[in-house]
């Protein structure tokens, strides 16, 4: 459906490089990356508001690299909605329907539908400035999808929402994807993308760094910058040794982590989940190989568990339970032992 | 009632001053001039034609600059280009230029042996002693109030709205008058009135371009020098009172109206 080969625009201070990735028809498709990375800037590339300085553009098999903004057949909505505030919510619906020989009756027709659809029919007679943020995305989206685009790019629309928002057009974004519409849609959040794409690729620095499903992505992140901005916080850079056939993880002078791992890999990164780590107030008997004890710097509650922070000669973090967290009586400054099971730790080749 | 502070009390009594430094003259004008000669010079038809003359020829001279002017106020707001500076210098320069000089400049431009003079002689048209003569003149003064107003509304328009428009299928002459033009409206009407009264007031240029038709600038100094303050001072009043009428008048054509909505 949408295919970005090599595409690279730059400018003083700020340049995309050689973005490729490919979206195909019926995906949901996230571009994830920090404030900065050129997110906004793909964007506006595949809209036609930029021209790139090299690479290509293709939809559907047709080249629209070079082609006018208003025959590319994409809909975008940015980040701040972008709403005309001289009309009123009808009127902005109306907007994209000018110049269609469509019949009075038929044009009020559809403009009742979508706005039905996006809940907000009521508001047809109203201004932008008495609409709330919602609405106003709302309307938004109701403005662009109008013009049944064959791929809606969404900027951030997230972003400007609260939480109780957030969750309700999430609901709304899932709901137009249902119906078949093809979706990129750009990001800092990567709970957003988690929850919402079916395909990801991660933008650094004007770079894609990675792309793949969200488990590839977020399970086997490629670098240390993916694996950070996807939340993961155990993740070190480490080199195998060999010992009497069994391999470990030398992460610095005192810290090696027994590992199941092909022993011809030499360098790379080691990547354990949170919720692969046990806790315990003592050191106890199991099948863990990787044992230490260290001091508890910071407990942090989430929205999947708390976050315990601890110190073994490097920061380890465990995801357990607010009861785990009562029972073993975890609290900062207090020591704790650490256990990680060797057939948890990931190794990820550099 | 708060109470001022010291601060306040002196900025209260320095503008005080110039408020009194405004009105002063313009109240002393108005007391000594009665109601009699005041109906009087509005019963002569030379100074009924005057008027009429001072306000369509800044009225003309204002709509047809705005055709070329606003577009190019655009371009000021959202382009960069070599030598930006100096061109919006250039726009500056009928300001602070003297008028009478200004008008010798437009005369030597305008006249019948000029490029300009030889094309309206073609028409029929001489510019010199001619209203087309002070509505260029009159243009020529006020032109930057337009310019630099129409360019601060245009820059006030934000532009990811303009792009939401284009990506709407708009296009750019479309995203113009329906997105940049009705949102920098308030300014470019701004910019229009004070144009209009810019060039309704302007003696220097025109006085050299065109003595003859007189506009009421004209005729009030002619009336000055011919037979002295007394017999100026009523075509001042009423001149002035037609201007105000005149601009409260447009002041509130330009108030924001409620939208109307279409029948949707």
């Amino acid at each position: 459906m949408l295919q970005l080969t090599n595409i690279s625009k730059h400018y003083k201070d700020f340049s995309l490089n050689n973005i490729s990735f490919t979206v195909h028809k019926g995906d949901y498709f996230i571009l994830l990356g920090e404030s900065g990375a050129g997110k906004s800037m793909v964007l506006e590339t595949i809209a036609g508001l930029v021209s790139p300085d090299s690479g290509s553009i293709m939809i559907d098999d047709r080249d629209i690299t070079k082609e006018k903004i208003q025959n590319r057949g994409i809909g975008l909505v940015f980040q701040d909605h972008a709403v005309f505030p001289h009309y009123s919510v009808g009127e902005n619906i109306a907007y994209p329907l000018h110049g269609l020989s469509l019949k009075p009756e038929v044009k009020k027709r559809e403009i009742h539908t979508i706005a039905r659809q996006l809940s907000i029919e009521n508001l047809l007679h109203r201004r932008p400035d008495s609409l709330s943020g919602g609405e106003l995305q709302r309307l938004a989206l109701a403005r662009t999808l109008i013009q049944r685009p064959k791929i809606l790019l969404l900027d951030e629309p997230l972003a400007s929402l609260d939480t109780l928002l957030k969750a309700e057009l999430r609901g709304l974004l899932r709901n137009i994807h249902r119906n078949g519409q093809t979706m990129l849609h750009v990001t800092h959040d990567y709970e957003e993308a988690l929850s919402l794409g079916n395909r990801i690729a991660v933008i650094n620095k004007g770079e894609i760094v990675q792309d793949g499903t969200p488990t590839e992505v977020f399970q086997n992140p490629k670098s240390e910058f993916v694996a950070h901005f996807v939340g993961v916080k155990n993740f070190f850079p480490a080199v195998i040794i060999v010992e009497n056939g069994l391999s470990f993880a030398q992460i610095n002078d005192s810290i090696r982590i027994r590992l199941i791992t092909d022993p011809s890999r030499e360098r790379g990164f080691l990547l354990i989940l949170g919720e692969d780590i046990l806790l315990s107030k003592a050191p106890i008997e199991s099948s863990s190989t990787n044992n230490w004890k260290g001091q508890v710097v910071e407990v942090v509650p989430t929205a999947r568990g708390i976050d315990v922070a601890v110190d073994i000669g490097m920061m380890v973090h465990a995801l357990i339970t607010p009861e785990s967290l009562t029972r073993l009586e975890i609290e900062e400054g207090k020591n704790c032992w650490i256990h990680i099971k060797a057939t948890a730790v990931r190794f990820i080749n550099s | 009632m708060k109470r001022l502070s010291f601060v306040q009390i002196v900025f209260l009594c320095l503008g005080a001053l110039v408020l009194l430094f405004i009105i002063a003259p313009l109240l002393g004008m108005f007391l000594k001039t009665s109601p009699q000669s005041l109906f009087e010079t509005a019963r002569e038809t030379e100074v009924r034609d005057s008027i009429w003359l001072t306000i369509w020829t800044s009225m003309a001279g204002t709509l047809v600059f705005a055709v070329a002017a606003i577009p190019f106020s655009y371009l000021l707001a959202r382009k960069n280009f070599p030598m930006k500076k100096l061109v919006t210098g250039i726009i500056d320069l009928p300001v602070v230029i003297p008028h009478s000089a200004a008008g010798i400049a437009i005369l030597g431009f305008v006249s019948r042996d000029s490029f300009l003079g030889k094309i309206g002689s073609v028409f029929g048209l001489n510019f010199v002693g001619h209203p087309a003569g002070i509505v260029i003149a009159m243009a020529f003064v006020s032109l930057p109030y337009l310019i630099n107003a129409a360019r601060d509304g245009f820059s006030g328009v934000p532009v990811r709205l303009e792009k939401a428009a284009l990506t709407l299928g708009a296009s750019p002459f479309r995203v113009f008058f329906t997105i940049s033009l009705p949102l920098a409206w308030r300014n470019i009407l701004s910019g229009l009135i004070l144009m209009f009264a810019r060039g309704m007031s302007e003696f220097g240029a025109v006085i050299v371009v065109a003595y003859h038709p007189m506009i009421t600038p004209v005729l009030i100094y002619e009336r000055f020098g011919a037979f002295g303050l007394k017999y100026a001072r009523p075509v001042s009043v009423l001149f002035i009172l037609i201007s105000l009428t005149v601009f409260i008048l447009l002041r509130w054509l330009a108030k924001e109206r409620k939208p109307t909505n279409n029948n949707i």
